[in-house]
């Protein structure tokens, strides 16, 4: 056994220490298109301890450390770049404390999105957070940490705005607490009044530190949920419609997709709105509001309420809705990448013909998948094409139009959303040079030895 | 290999691994290893960098292969359509590896022991049907049914005394019964799952012909494993058979009243067998039993029927071990969950399972506040 290994063993206990061929194949790659490139080790501890002295052993070393939740990023943020260890954080799954009238529970740093919400329901009915779409497995600290987005985002923006607190293991080993709870018992809020150091950590995936706590702001669950869909052909108006649903501050969701299939769906756009209440009259004000919002685009037959069949309603309203995963297999070959960038609600029409001019030109099976977040001050435009893993020539073609994704996105004034290392390289190109100079300095001084998730966010 | 044009369909979304609330992860082999290699998702990304000559067969890739206790979690759970296939593709990797004779030693004795003895204890095929010494079970001959006990109730202590129980049950409820005694032979179901499908076609068509030359109608089994295979696997060989589990004969008997039961008080949960359960969608026969015994109040764990944890003993783990040991082996945190429960009684309805969760409560040292019984004994407890 290497010294290192034995120093791991020691911290973690050798049966979740691994530097054999089979862990570092798996944990070099994720599911999307990024290039491989494997661990040293891999590591699976289960407390707060374990990690900072897995950290203090890395920094001693110099070795890169890659914290990894689910590893579903998709753009390859957790392939470790430069070797070192994963660290793999689904050991440490437990929801330690919620806090139902203050509304914020605090979980560890590997606590799954799927864990949080049955935990919620079973305990705390009346009690609900931001559940992305991303699979259960995927985890809170994971997600706040590559700002994501879940089912509340149009009514309280990024899931990382709901952060209420955080405690990160910084690159020294030394254990920090973030906002509230820094100072108090209460983890009510991630910043304010205090300067808000949170934004040292989020965004930065991992490449600043560690986050063992998370504490996340929960929302009143309703009684009941149900699910519209507006339907439209006129692309350029569809930010108009979002203008005016968001107006009625009516609605739980607004997503919109794109599809080419079934052909009844083609060239339409279809505007999920999800709504929910306590009682049969609040669901139906809702619903009335929603309705009435649109009527003007109903009464010049630019679009209308489809009638959902049966089997779609409740593949709808599943959180997380596991048909997004069903995607990857669309042309049968497990494989599904997408880039999402942050853009004005406005460039609607823009993403919407450029998947379809790229889904043309090489050939692809595409989904556009817009979230709108916060009251359309921006939305999410997924720019999603799936692949078979065993046709290495749609793998490349795949690669090719996400590359123009990217130049078309920065064009039109969007901003990456969990950039590949690639788009962390053209961002940082284009961005201010003082903000730019403010990430070098905080990065550098955070993490002198560069060992954290080293390639990432990388200002030269 | 057989499924090839699957494997690489896998996303490794993972929702294989948990239940189908997400309350918890539930695939046994992940829970007790840890690693992401250990889940399906992971089996399947290994094993086609295998097929693809990016890995090698070592001793760390027979473990994450011959670990999956074949529970069919990941079937219940998976997204894709591809999901019915998920055990049977870990089975034929399996067989691969056989085939090149490059397996973990445990298995290899076992397939061994299976191939000279009829049996993996490698005691002498005539001394099989020594468990029914001293009972008034029959040896079969044009009964009704034929009732099939299997290598585990026939050698392993703690199983053979479920098979009297459930023998004797039987007779008292009036059912006409026989058995093989030294006549009966391994059903071949774990052999099947460890990938030594040979072997197995042999021993299924043994069985078939032994059955039909004993003009054998219907056929009680006391192992859930035994009738998977002679359900899902020995029609196709032939072996055309009305199959029951113990529990479903005896829960209609008992609701018919045909056994007259005492009142006893007791807080019970129900563990399900994989096997009667996720892969045959036997949930309620046991229950039945259980909720019509006057006293017993059931209660589920969190973890129930389609969403149980297996015990650790499938998939041929019961005999190999790969996947016993430490606190987080499956069957420690099932008792855990049972527990967790507030039962007082772990009913099971598998020999395989009353073994592992037995050895998990005395590893837990909770033996003074649960016990393990089968569905049969506790019949028997309060039986007037």
């Amino acid at each position: 056994m290497s010294d290192i290994t034995l120093s791991l063993a020691q911290i973690v206990g050798e049966q979740y220490v691994s530097n054999k061929a089979e862990e570092a194949y798996f944990y070099a790659r994720d599911p999307g298109l990024m290039p491989a490139h494997k661990p040293d080790y891999v590591v699976v501890p289960e407390t707060v301890e374990e990690v900072q002295k897995i950290v203090r052993l890395a920094s001693k070393k110099k070795m890169p450390i890659v914290p990894m939740g689910a590893g579903m990023s998709l753009t390859g943020l957790t392939i470790p770049l430069k070797g070192g260890i994963v660290i793999d954080m689904k050991r440490m799954n437990k929801v330690l404390e919620v806090h139902e009238k203050a509304r914020y529970v605090i979980v560890e740093g590997g606590t799954s999105h799927g864990l949080l919400k049955a935990c919620l329901e079973k305990n705390y009915p009346r009690l609900r957070h931001s559940v992305p779409d991303s699979p259960a497995t995927s985890t809170i600290a994971a997600n706040v940490m590559i700002h994501g987005q879940g089912r509340l985002t149009q009514q309280y923006g990024f899931n990382s705005d709901m952060v209420a607190g955080l405690e990160v293991v910084l690159p020294s080993g030394e254990l920090c607490k973030i906002g509230s709870c820094s100072l108090s018992p209460e983890w009510f809020s991630k910043g304010a009044p205090l300067p808000d150091l949170s934004g040292l950590f989020l965004g930065w995936f991992g490449a600043t530190g560690i986050i063992t706590k998370v504490a996340l702001k929960l929302y009143p669950r309703k009684k009941m949920r149900d699910v519209e869909i507006f339907v439209t052909d006129r692309e350029d108006l569809v930010p108009d419609m979002v203008y005016e649903l968001t107006h009625t501050e009516m609605v739980e969701d607004i997503n919109i997709f794109a599809q080419p299939l079934p052909v009844i769906f083609k060239d339409n756009h279809h505007i999920t709105l999800f709504i929910t209440g306590d009682t049969d009259e609040e669901l139906e004000f809702k619903r009335k509001m929603i309705w009435d919002s649109l009527d003007g685009f109903i009464k010049s037959k630019d679009g209308g309420f489809m009638s959902l069949p049966p089997v779609m309603k409740p593949t709808l309203l599943e959180m997380p809705q596991r048909s997004v995963s069903r995607f990857a297999d669309v042309r049968k070959g497990g494989g599904f990448e997408y880039s999402g960038p942050i853009i004005a609600v406005e460039k609607y029409p823009e993403c919407s013909r450029k998947i379809m001019e790229l889904a043309s030109q090489y050939d692809l099976a595409y989904s556009a998948m817009a979230r709108i977040i916060g009251r359309s001050h921006c939305m999410m435009f997924g720019f999603a094409f799936t692949f078979n893993r065993a046709d290495p020539d749609m793998m490349e073609r795949t690669r090719k139009a996400l590359q123009e994704v990217a130049e078309f996105a920065l064009a039109a004034g969007g901003v990456y959303w969990k950039p590949t290392v690639d788009e962390q390289r053209m961002a940082i190109e284009r961005m201010d040079p003082n903000t730019r100079n403010l990430m070098k300095m905080i990065k550098t001084n955070l993490d002198p030895q560069g060992i954290m998730n080293p390639g990432n966010w990388e200002v030269h | 290999m057989k499924y090839q044009d699957i494997i690489h369909r896998c996303f490794r979304c993972g929702y294989c691994k948990f239940t189908s609330d997400y309350y918890d992860f539930n695939c046994p082999s992940y829970r007790k290893f840890g690693f992401e290699t250990y889940a399906p998702g992971g089996r399947m990304w290994l094993i086609q960098a295998w097929l693809n000559g990016e890995i090698k067969n070592s001793e760390r890739f027979q473990e994450i292969l011959f670990s999956c206790a074949t529970c069919a979690n990941c079937v219940e759970h998976c997204v894709f359509t591809f999901s019915d296939d998920l055990v049977n593709i870990f089975i034929a990797a399996r067989e691969e590896m056989v085939n090149k004779g490059i397996i973990p030693p445990p298995v290899r004795d076992y397939l061994k022991n299976i191939n000279t003895s009829g049996n993996p204890y490698k005691e002498p095929a005539n001394e099989r049907g020594k468990w029914a010494d001293g009972t008034s079970i029959p040896a079969y001959d044009g009964h009704e049914y034929l009732f099939y006990i299997g290598c585990v109730g026939s050698y392993d202590e703690r199983a053979k005394k479920i098979a009297r129980t459930v023998g004797n049950v039987l007779i008292e409820a009036g059912v006409s019964l026989g058995i093989l005694s030294n006549r009966e032979t391994c059903d071949g179901n774990e052999v099947r799952s460890l990938g030594e499908i040979g072997l197995f076609q042999f021993l299924a068509e043994q069985n078939v012909t032994l059955f039909k030359e004993l003009r054998v109608k219907k056929i009680i089994t006391l192992d859930p494993h035994a009738f998977n295979t002679f359900t899902q696997d020995y029609p196709s060989l032939g072996g055309e058979f009305e199959i029951y589990h113990y529990t479903q004969v005896l829960a209609p008997l008992i609701q018919s009243k045909k056994l007259s039961l005492k009142d006893r008080e007791a807080k019970i949960t129900f563990h399900d067998p994989c096997y009667l359960g996720r892969h045959n969608g036997e949930y309620e026969a046991p229950r039945k039993i259980l909720e019509s015994i006057p006293g017993f109040s059931l209660i589920e764990m969190d973890q129930t029927r389609e969403n149980a944890l297996c015990c650790g003993g499938g998939g041929g783990n019961f005999f190999t071990d790969i996947l016993g040991g430490g606190e987080d082996s499956p069957n420690r945190i099932r008792v855990r969950q049972a527990l967790d429960s507030g039962a007082q009684i772990i009913a099971v309805a598998c020999p395989q399972c009353a073994k592992m969760l037995e050895d998990a409560v005395k590893a837990e040292e909770v033996g003074h506040k649960i016990e393990v019984l089968d569905v049969a004994e506790i019949v028997v407890r309060p039986l007037a």
